[in-house]
């Protein structure tokens, strides 16, 4: 159990780095709590797994510190940091049973062989290999393999922190459910801290109290659901989370207003704006909604997402998205368009206007 | 459901049946007529049954060539795999260095085998070749021509010498094809090294360590050029293999029948053992 500081972390897989293009992570630091379930969101190659593997010892950085409680570990091995990871793919030791690799962790840490027994034990059942726990591990399907992979991550009861990088991709949907379920349920039972890769937003959302996005290399954002939901901080976090993802439309700046092709619009950080640079209104399509009077818009189509209908219109040359709950008449033609002002943003060269850079 | 079926396919097998006929079936059952039939010239066969195998089986210079063979393939199966798989686990498995060792090693690979036998003989003799003068000048005596020890340690030398190699590099093939993560998960779960070759390493080269061994087998079983080259089965009959053996029989003696029947016998044996070999390593997969 162990804090997780990372300072000026930075990261390259070329001998001799030369431009800031080089490095497969840019610089960040990011303190992980004790005991908290996170995860690191974002596109395949954004430098998610590098993060991972930094972490986890399997990579050495080019610069900075990884701290776990005050000491520094940024040269150690994985064992010597005592961390868990459970990889994309089932890792299996084949000629071995169920048991086995299950107990494998903790016999090379020489853990007493009664101990191992009732560990086991307890993994297996609750990710239901109890069945199969005599059988040789190669005779499984990839959902029981990674199920291994799972357990033999989870078998460890010291560890710092336990990581998973996007361990569920090989697992059928159903399954999906329930075992992101499982980990959550064993979080909250063990308090273990837990780091969670995925490009999955929904898994992101569902399983960790922090989530961390990231984009090309660096930290976009880190924050609880709500708070990427409500307040991203770059517009890449907005069109990444949600579906579908945040309106960002190009805007002036002009006397304490935005102005939307013409159109004066209320935004929630406007006084934090000065108009440098390249200037966007940002706006979820949930707090969209057709009105009397406003924003002049054209309705392109409807589509009905069962719980809901994505009405998409088209103003001043650019499409806004917006949902309609369930029921009454689907708009037509022309129409107004207004935006909830304490949900509106502007944001600078892709920034939220008066966010901590 | 209906199948459909449609024969034609097997028109397209043909060919290769042909060729498979023409290269082997057609000259082993030549030798198969031979071995039952006792000629005296004139291209006239008499029948003579089971005769010439009656005739080997109770040979005693055929028993002691098999002898001395089973215990050259012997020998050399144990040096050459864990030596071959030994070199793999140490080679680099990225950068500059990979083609430079790659190349190194198959080296011996692309000498014709009669040149390996001239090589070895040349450099063996204990008067002006560097091997043989240089053990001679540690004060052991070495006379590859006139002591049986001297002749069998330079024959299997030549032999661990020229294919090593190939058990090396198929291993090589078969440790690079490990993914990364396997390590990564060792690494994590703590696997010292021993703990990562003989549960990741080695049984993830099982197949290739499988038909490393066959060939090496089958190769080794056969072997023929370099041995008639470097020592011609001698001193007397030290290193007289079964090749060697059937060669002298088939073309010394010109007894067709008895050579025959030796081949047969000769053939059954190798695919006896590589049947026994294949079943043995392969018995665990059925489990």
């Amino acid at each position: 159990m162990a804090e997780i500081r990372l300072e000026n972390l930075r990261h390259s897989y070329s001998a001799n780095p030369q431009s800031d293009e080089d490095y497969a992570l840019k610089r960040l630091s990011i303190t992980w709590q004790d005991g908290g379930a996170y995860a690191l969101l974002g596109p395949s190659g954004c430098g998610k797994t590098t993060l991972l593997n930094l972490i986890s010892g399997l990579l050495t950085p080019t610069e900075g510190k990884i701290l776990f409680d005050g000491r520094d570990v940024s040269h150690s091995s994985p064992e010597a940091r005592n961390i868990a990871q459970v990889f994309q793919f089932p890792v299996i030791y084949d000629t071995m049973t169920v048991f086995d690799n299950l107990a494998f962790p903790l016999r090379n840490r020489g853990v007493p062989e009664a101990e191992i027994e009732s560990r086991v034990g307890e993994i297996a059942g609750m990710l239901e290999l109890t069945k199969t726990l005599h059988k040789r591990a190669s005779g499984l399907t990839a959902d029981g393999k990674q199920k291994i992979s799972l357990g033999r991550g989870l078998v460890r009861p010291d560890v710092n922190v336990i990581m998973f990088d996007e361990p569920l991709t090989v697992i059928d949907p159903h399954l999906k459910w329930q075992l992101r379920s499982k980990l959550k349920e064993l979080h909250l039972r063990t308090g273990r801290t837990m780091i969670y890769v995925t490009h999955d937003q929904t898994e992101a959302l569902t399983f960790a109290d922090q989530v961390v996005v990231m984009n090309l290399g660096e930290v976009v954002q880190a924050g609880t659901p709500v708070e990427l939901f409500e307040r991203p901080q770059h517009t890449f976090v907005g069109h990444f989370i949600g579906s579908p993802g945040m309106n960002v439309l190009p805007c002036e700046v002009r006397g304490g207003k935005a102005i939307f092709g013409g159109t004066p619009v209320d935004a929630a950080n406007i006084a934090a704006a000065n108009s440098r640079g390249r200037t966007e209104l940002g706006v979820r399509p949930e707090f969209v909604s057709i009105a009397s009077s406003g924003i002049p818009a054209e309705v392109i189509r409807v589509s009905d997402a069962g719980r809901y209908r994505i009405v998409e219109t088209r103003s001043h040359g650019h499409t806004v998205k917006l949902l309609l709950k369930e029921g009454g008449e689907a708009p037509r033609g022309s129409t107004f368009l207004s935006f909830d002002p304490s949900h509106t943003q502007v944001y600078e060269d892709g920034w939220m206007a008066g966010a901590r850079r | 459901m209906n199948k459909t079926f449609n024969n034609k396919a097997w028109w397209l097998v043909l060919p290769v049946f042909l060729m498979v006929a023409f290269n082997a079936l057609v000259p082993l059952m030549t030798v198969v007529n031979y071995s039952i039939q006792e000629t005296f010239g004139n291209n006239e066969f008499f029948w003579s049954g089971t005769t010439w195998f009656e005739q080997i089986l109770h040979d005693g210079e055929f028993h002691a060539s098999l002898k001395r063979q089973l215990v050259f393939t012997g020998l050399i199966l144990l040096i050459e795999v864990p030596l071959g798989l030994a070199i793999a686990l140490c080679m680099p498995r990225q950068g500059p260095w990979v083609s430079v060792c790659l190349v190194l090693v198959a080296l011996p690979l692309l000498v014709p085998w009669n040149v390996v036998g001239s090589m070895w003989n040349i450099m063996a003799l204990p008067d002006i070749g560097l091997l043989g003068k240089g053990i001679n000048a540690l004060g052991i005596p070495f006379n590859y021509t006139r002591q049986p020890i001297s002749a069998w340690f330079t024959v299997v030398l030549m032999d661990v010498w020229h294919w090593t190699s190939l058990v090396l590099l198929l291993c090589y093939a078969g440790l690079v094809a490990i993914p990364d993560a396997y390590y990564q998960a060792a690494k994590v779960d703590g696997a010292r090294p021993w703990a990562v070759f003989r549960y990741i390493q080695l049984p993830k080269l099982k197949h290739v360590l499988t038909i490393a061994i066959l060939l090496r087998f089958m190769d080794s079983f056969m072997i023929y050029t370099e041995v008639i080259v470097l020592t011609g089965g001698g001193p007397g009959s030290t290193t007289k293999f079964l090749s060697i053996d059937l060669v002298q029989k088939a073309l010394g003696g010109f007894d067709l029948g008895p050579a025959a029947a030796f081949s047969i016998v000769y053939f059954l044996i190798i695919l006896f053992l590589s049947w026994l070999f294949y079943t043995l390593m392969m018995r665990e997969e059925a489990k």
